[in-house]
């Protein structure tokens, strides 16, 4: 039953950070770079105040898997380097806190960018 | 010698024959409705380039080359090329054109090109300038989406507005008069800007400048829509349609029945993803060069009043915030001399 | 025929037909409630292969951003986000499909003008500005440690 409900809650607030998603796509003339700039921005903010880690022990993946989990990850990446290192550590912690996240796009795209051919969109 | 009638409107004196024209076009557009009018219909949307640009060329050429062939010219024949397409300054249609050894004149109207270069051809012809002049404009999907939107494999999704551009080309070769389709009329279109800044309804865009050129040229060749069979506005989709018909409604004249749009001809609204209709140069050229004129040339269509509607904006000013302006040329072809 | 910029706007927003939100809603909801089943279920079993919490949330994010590359490259990632939306639009599967597409598109323009270059024109802004949020937040955090 446990097992069941950590899925339940990650498929519910997941699903409902992409609802909001739709609804800023569909009903404001918001383009996706700007929706994924607004979604990052809220995940350092709520997660600087506190929010979202409430959220994040609900939900799980539900909530670190949409972007504004990675805000929560810069947030947090910083609240611990600042921690540890003073103020450098709110230059050096949201980087680190992204590394994974970051460099795991930037290899895969290269790769894919050399093994796959480019596709067209003709059916 | 053709002559200014007025504000824009150019009557022909000999009406020059459209007396060849071809379009190539893909796949997606040659499951449309339309799809047995095409000279060619390319099954691999890259035509064995190695970039959409140059894809995009290829398409231009065969459109050419096939209404060089089917009207029995050979390249030395024309004396003039206009061509046109929505690249960064129009390479492919200076790349498609490099190796014909054609005096070359590029074009950009945007999704109007098709009229602006049959425009030009006829004046060109009628005028003496030329025996025969060639018209063509091509667009592609994957080249417009990549300079204009986003990455061809972006996960992106389309508003219910947006128009999808169209993969293909057309050409038309303007003769000395001869045979049916003629050239009788032209209206060169007027810059028109309504304030809209909505870069996926383009539609909306252009209806004003579709109504404006439409009806200044009844106006000034004292016609009404009675003496056309058709009024095709080019890449207008289904937002910009409906709007074109509500402005004529306006001054009391029902359009509806003798307009259609080649946005909404290209493909099948119902069962193609296109959303609001296709668009790019390629839709109305493919439209024209494909089914219109050789409707004409049957006799199956008398009168036609061609306007292709261009947004005349590039992706920098959209970002600075500036609206779309629209333009539509007119060009009145005939089955009657 | 007079119309002003006013009047005309009413009239295109008439004819504008809007979205279909019974149909797009749902469709992001689940999509994205899935993608998020999915990264719990990594989660899962990260954590019991014996990675630390926060090691096991980077490995998500990681395999996460791998699928989204692979299904990019397949071309099926922008297949499926036409009905998806923003609910392959808001994970982070999205964020890499937005870094992978350009990455693969512009490779005609070589690989260090065209793929390299461009491999963050959609991605770009949000690490500017979530990297920028998290300094704001770095150096509140400082002041307010150092007052007390």
């Amino acid at each position: 039953m446990e097992m069941f409900m950590e899925y339940f809650w990650a498929f519910v607030v997941g699903g409902g950070f992409c609802l909001i998603g739709q609804l800023l796509i569909d009903l404001t003339k918001l383009t996706p770079a700007r929706i994924l700039v607004i979604y990052v921005v809220a995940g350092v903010v709520l997660g600087g105040c506190g929010v979202y880690e409430p959220l994040v022990d609900l939900a799980g993946a539900g909530a670190t898997v949409p972007l504004t989990g990675f805000g929560y990850a810069l947030a947090e990446g910083v609240k611990t380097a600042v921690a540890e290192d003073g103020l450098l550590g709110a230059l050096t912690g949201g980087f680190t806190a992204a590394a994974a996240g970051l460099t795991a796009a930037v290899v895969f795209g290269l790769v894919v960018a050399r093994c796959f051919k480019r596709g067209d969109k003709m059916s | 010698m053709a002559k200014l009638i007025k504000d824009g409107t150019i009557g022909m004196d000999t009406f020059p024959s459209v007396a060849s024209f071809a379009a190539a076009v893909g796949k997606m557009e040659g499951d449309g409705p339309l799809g047995h009018c095409f000279d060619y219909i390319t099954e691999d949307a890259t035509l064995g380039e190695s970039s959409w640009e140059k894809s995009e060329s290829k398409l231009q050429q065969y459109a050419f080359s096939n209404a060089l062939s089917k009207g029995g010219f050979s390249e030395k024949d024309i004396d003039v090329l206009f061509a046109g397409d929505l690249l960064n300054q129009c390479v492919s249609s200076s790349y498609g054109a490099k190796d014909s050894n054609v005096p070359f004149l590029g074009l950009f109207g945007a999704c109007s090109t098709m009229a602006e270069s049959l425009a030009l051809a006829s004046l060109f012809v009628d005028s003496g300038m030329a025996v025969n002049a060639a018209a063509v404009t091509s667009s592609h999907f994957c080249s417009a989406e990549r300079q204009f939107r986003f990455p061809v494999n972006y996960g992106g999704q389309r508003t219910p507005s947006a128009q999808w551009t169209a993969t293909a080309a057309g050409c038309a070769v303007v003769s000395v008069h001869d045979k049916a389709p003629y050239v009788k009329a032209v209206t060169i279109g007027k810059i028109k800007d309504m304030g809209v800044t909505d870069a996926n309804n383009m539609g909306a865009a252009m209806a004003t400048a579709a109504y404006d050129s439409i009806s200044r040229h009844l106006a000034n060749t004292k016609q009404s829509i009675d003496n056309f069979d058709l009024i095709l506005t080019g890449d207008l989709g289904q937002v910009g349609s409906d709007i074109l018909v509500e402005l004529f409604r306006k001054d009391r004249v029902d359009i509806s029945k003798k307009h259609n749009d080649c946005g909404l001809m290209l493909y099948d609204m119902e069962k193609q993803d296109v959303h609001a209709g296709g668009s790019g140069c390629g839709c109305s050229a493919s439209v024209l060069c494909g089914y219109v004129l050789q409707e004409v040339q049957q006799s199956k269509l008398r009168n036609v009043l061609f306007a292709a509607t261009g947004a005349l904006m590039s992706p920098t000013i959209v970002q600075q915030g500036e609206s779309i302006p629209g333009i539509s040329h007119v060009v009145h072809i005939s089955a009657d001399s | 025929m007079k119309m002003t910029n006013t009047e005309f706007d009413k009239l295109a927003k008439e004819k504008s037909p809007n979205t279909k939100l019974y149909l797009t809603l749902p469709k992001a909801f689940v999509i994205g409630g899935l993608i998020c089943c999915l990264g719990q279920a990594l989660y899962n079993l990260y954590s019991y292969l014996g990675l630390t919490e926060l090691n096991a949330r980077a490995a998500v994010s990681i395999t996460l951003v791998l699928f989204s590359a692979i299904l990019t490259g397949l071309k099926l990632y922008d297949k499926i986000a036409k009905h998806a939306g923003a609910g392959t639009l808001v994970p982070i599967t999205g964020f890499a499909n937005s870094v992978v597409a350009p990455a693969l598109e512009f490779k005609t323009e070589g690989f260090i003008l065209g793929t390299a270059a461009k491999m963050f024109i959609i991605a770009g802004p949000v690490i500017v500005y979530g990297v920028a949020a998290s300094v704001v937040y770095g150096i509140i955090l400082f002041i307010v440690k150092a007052m007390q």
